[in-house]
């Protein structure tokens, strides 16, 4: 098997280098045999038609009586329909954000306030297939995604945060905590739930309250989230649902009566809250977009490189702002690495979230597909080469094939702006330097992997690349207790860990 | 008394190790608490700014990589530099209307907190950093990394101890600067400068410009390659904090004010000076066979 391998990487290498888009023959898993369909049951999800705002404890109708849908991007179909928040209903859930803080959840002994959220995190594991479902459904992420990593992690950060809830003196040397008040918090669409329970978990340990918008394509795990907070009996007001689009989000940032604001999303919108906020002296985090390298080095794993970058651009169809989208590899391997890559690509599925076989599902709206395909036209203008995998894509919904494009170079802006979906450039270095200069040259600082057998390597470059994370020899891991935040304009702050409380508090002498 | 004529020194500006005039030429007058001329500052431009900019980006990379054990020693041979040149810091005091017991405390507080954030300078890593307890089979841990180029106003009284109570967290955090001094009080620290040239600090570390607030905010502010702008007066008004954080904007710096009314209160000093200036790494390593 091995020498059979070996013959076939010798003739692969004769060729003077790889045609784009010419699919390779290894690892053909659609020749001889095939997966069958695996579809996860929708069954036990109910999913109403209309969904309205979640304020002060109850659901209302939004004050101007406008709903948007939400569509379903595997199959282009509608989903529900879902209130738009406006100016006045926005003031309102600030007033019961505002009401509950003072008179309900700050004066709570603070071991009862995580009790409530150690409950939250019970909730969402009791229902986690019915929230993976419909992530999977609302989003397009496959379920395996949604059922093995969104919806636990959500739930590990409510019992992970609840635990702080009467510690926090022990988090702050020499400080007291307070809370701040009335916390507004506008999530992404990437990782709905998941992005909820960074922000509002940590947000009630600390004793402060919570208007939540969530994205206007993704908002229905946040709604159902509201049931949970319903039935667990969290006093009303603690945490508010606005839905909404840009608009309703910028309500929330400009609100007089909000303390503290946590965004969530693209480096663009994070300037332009920054701008908002100009003067006012109010805290904010922000956590933005990323270009993430991915370093491989000559004397790395190979097998387990290559699964790893697969995971770093192809994870949750690349909608991720750490993902590993520049990929820089040691000048020595680059070719033999480039082949194996394109051969593991092959034998990704794209298609149905809901198959529990699928690796990419469908890229999350119409607006995030037409973007991802500018850039691709853009990629070969610019004179990039351009390879796919050869897969078949469902004919209704919104797919992307993994792509990725060699020939690059540093200025080319599929190098340099952030794409957003399953498309990874490759470039090359010499040496370590050189690597690190090229990881590091780039307004971003999200996040990185240095791949490589030697550990003190890894110590080396991982300290000097600007990034606020650094994954050795694997990618995208993700955990409650581990701060996870940008470096440069990448964002302020963190989420995670004792570190992710620091947003949510003010210090003041003990 | 002899009839000999002093010499007076020309206070010029400290850019990467060096005290170069401002390019622009131009000046303002420094006046004694009696009113009379005590100086020629040099009214520092646009352009002194960015080159001071660049020579803190130039020394960032050489200064974060000491040590802190390193850097630990050297904020301590700032303050052996600045004891040994007491009477002169006293004096430069005494000639701006200080009584000389306050210009004594003074400067006295000023060498005590370098040597308070000098010990700092390995332990706020431990203090502030973390190993995570994952669920997955990783080490994990989360350090502080400072953060870049960092621009500072110096706050407008006390011209020492303030002066020095912004650059050390600063620096000792690994950080390089570029420090605006007190507009009405310059001349104490263009006299640092020279302690920090005798001290071993690396050139470009610390710069330092004398000139006009209002002039030079939105360069301090908007210049691309600073990662974090400092003030902590607290009189800045609503119109400059809006501009400061507008054109910080650009580039998402970090704006830090911090309001110090009288830097020789308690809390005028702490480990989240420094902290301010520090980014959270977090690393994963696998653990297995």
């Amino acid at each position: 098997m091995a020498d059979e391998q070996q013959t076939v990487d010798e003739a692969e290498q004769k060729e003077e280098s790889f045609k784009p888009s010419a699919p390779t023959s290894k690892l053909n898993f659609d020749g001889p045999w095939k997966y069958d369909e695996a579809p996860q049951s929708t069954a036990a999800v109910e999913i109403k038609d209309q969904y309205e705002l979640f304020i002060d404890g109850a659901f209302r109708e939004p004050e101007k009586g406008r709903y948007m849908t939400s569509i379903n991007p595997a199959t282009e179909e509608p989903l529900a329909s879902i209130a738009e928040a406006t100016q006045q209903d926005v003031d309102e859930a600030v007033q019961a954000a505002r009401k509950a803080y003072e008179k309900r959840w700050s004066p709570l002994e603070a071991a009862e306030r995580g009790k409530y959220i150690f409950r939250l995190a019970r909730m969402i594991q009791e229902r986690s297939r019915e929230f993976a479902v419909i992530e999977s459904m609302d989003g397009g992420k496959p379920i395996r995604e949604s059922r093995d990593v969104d919806i636990p992690l959500a739930a590990a950060h409510f019992f992970y945060y609840a635990g702080w809830a009467d510690k926090l003196e022990y988090a702050f040397p020499g400080r007291k905590a307070e809370p701040l008040g009335v916390a507004g918090q506008i999530i992404p669409w990437n990782f709905p739930l998941l992005m909820l329970a960074w922000k509002v978990a940590p947000a009630l340990a600390t004793g402060n309250t919570v208007v939540l918008k969530p994205a206007e394509t993704t908002s229905l795990t946040a709604l159902k989230f509201a049931e949970l907070c319903r039935d667990a009996g969290l006093p009303e007001g603690v945490v508010n649902i606005v839905t909404g689009a840009g608009q309703t989000g910028s309500l929330i940032v400009n609100h007089d009566d909000i303390d503290k604001i946590a965004f969530t999303g693209s480096t663009k919108v994070g300037k332009i809250i920054m701008e908002s906020l100009a003067g006012t002296d109010k805290k904010y985090t922000l956590e933005l977009g990323g270009k993430g390298p991915n370093i491989i080095f000559e004397d790395a794993p190979l097998d387990q490189a290559v699964e790893g970058i697969i995971n770093a651009i192809f994870f949750n169809q690349g909608h991720v702002c750490c993902a590993g989208s520049r990929l820089l590899v040691q000048e020595g391997i680059a070719d033999h690495l480039v082949r194996k890559l394109r051969d593991r690509m092959e034998t990704l599925i794209v298609g149905d979230p809901l198959d529990k076989n699928t690796d990419i599902g469908a890229i999350n709206s119409e607006q995030q597909y037409n973007k991802i395909n500018e850039y691709l036209e853009l990629g070969v203008q610019e004179g990039a080469e351009l390879y796919q995998s050869s897969c078949d894509l469902p004919e209704k919904g919104y797919y992307c094939r993994p792509t990725l494009f060699t020939n690059v170079g540093q200025s080319n802006r599929i190098v340099r702006e952030e794409i957003f979906g399953p498309v990874l450039t490759i470039q090359t270095f010499r040496t370590a330097d050189e690597g690190i200069a090229k990881a590091n040259n780039t307004p971003y600082g999200l996040a990185g992997g240095v791949w490589t057998d030697k550990g003190s390597k890894i110590f080396k470059v991982g300290s000097r690349i600007r990034n606020g994370v650094v994954w050795a020899n694997t990618y995208n891991q993700f955990d409650p207790t581990s701060p996870f935040g940008g470096y440069k304009e990448s964002g302020k702050g963190r989420e995670g860990g004792l570190h992710g409380l620091y947003p949510y508090v003010k210090l003041n002498p003990r | 008394m002899s009839d000999r004529v002093e010499v007076s020194k020309t206070y010029k500006t400290y850019i990467d190790g060096t005290f170069p005039r401002t390019e622009s030429g131009r000046y303002y007058k420094v006046y004694d608490g009696n009113g009379d001329i005590l100086a020629n500052a040099c009214q520092c431009s646009r352009k002194d700014v960015r080159d001071a900019v660049l020579a803190a980006r130039d020394a960032f990379d050489g200064w974060s990589n000491r040590s802190a054990y390193n850097r630990g020693q050297i904020l301590y041979r700032i303050a052996e530099m600045l004891e040994t040149r007491k009477a002169q810091f006293i004096e430069e005091l005494e000639t701006i209307g200080y009584k000389t017991s306050d210009a004594r405390s003074e400067v006295e507080a000023s060498i005590d907190r370098l040597i308070y954030y000098a010990g700092w300078s390995d332990k706020y890593q431990q203090v502030f950093g973390s190993i995570n307890p994952v669920a997955s089979s990783h080490f994990n841990f989360s350090l502080p990394e400072p953060t870049g180029v960092v621009t500072i106003w110096a706050p407008g009284e006390q011209p020492l101890l303030g002066l020095i109570s912004v650059i050390a967290p600063v620096i000792v955090g690994g950080n390089s600067c570029v420090v605006l001094s007190s507009e009405k009080y310059p001349l104490s620290a263009i006299s640092f400068a020279e302690v920090l040239h005798s001290s071993d600090v690396p050139a470009g570390v610390v710069n330092i410009l004398t000139g006009f607030r209002k002039e030079l905010l939105k360069h301090m502010t908007s210049h691309m390659d600073v990662n974090a702008f400092f003030v902590t007066d607290p009189d800045i008004d609503r119109e400059q904090r809006k501009q400061m954080d507008e054109h910080g904007a650009l580039n998402l710096k970090h704006i830090i004010r911090k309001s110090v009314d009288n830097w020789e209160d308690k809390e005028s000093k702490s480990p989240y000076f420094i902290t301010d200036f520090q980014e959270i790494k977090t690393t994963w390593h696998p653990v297995g066979f």
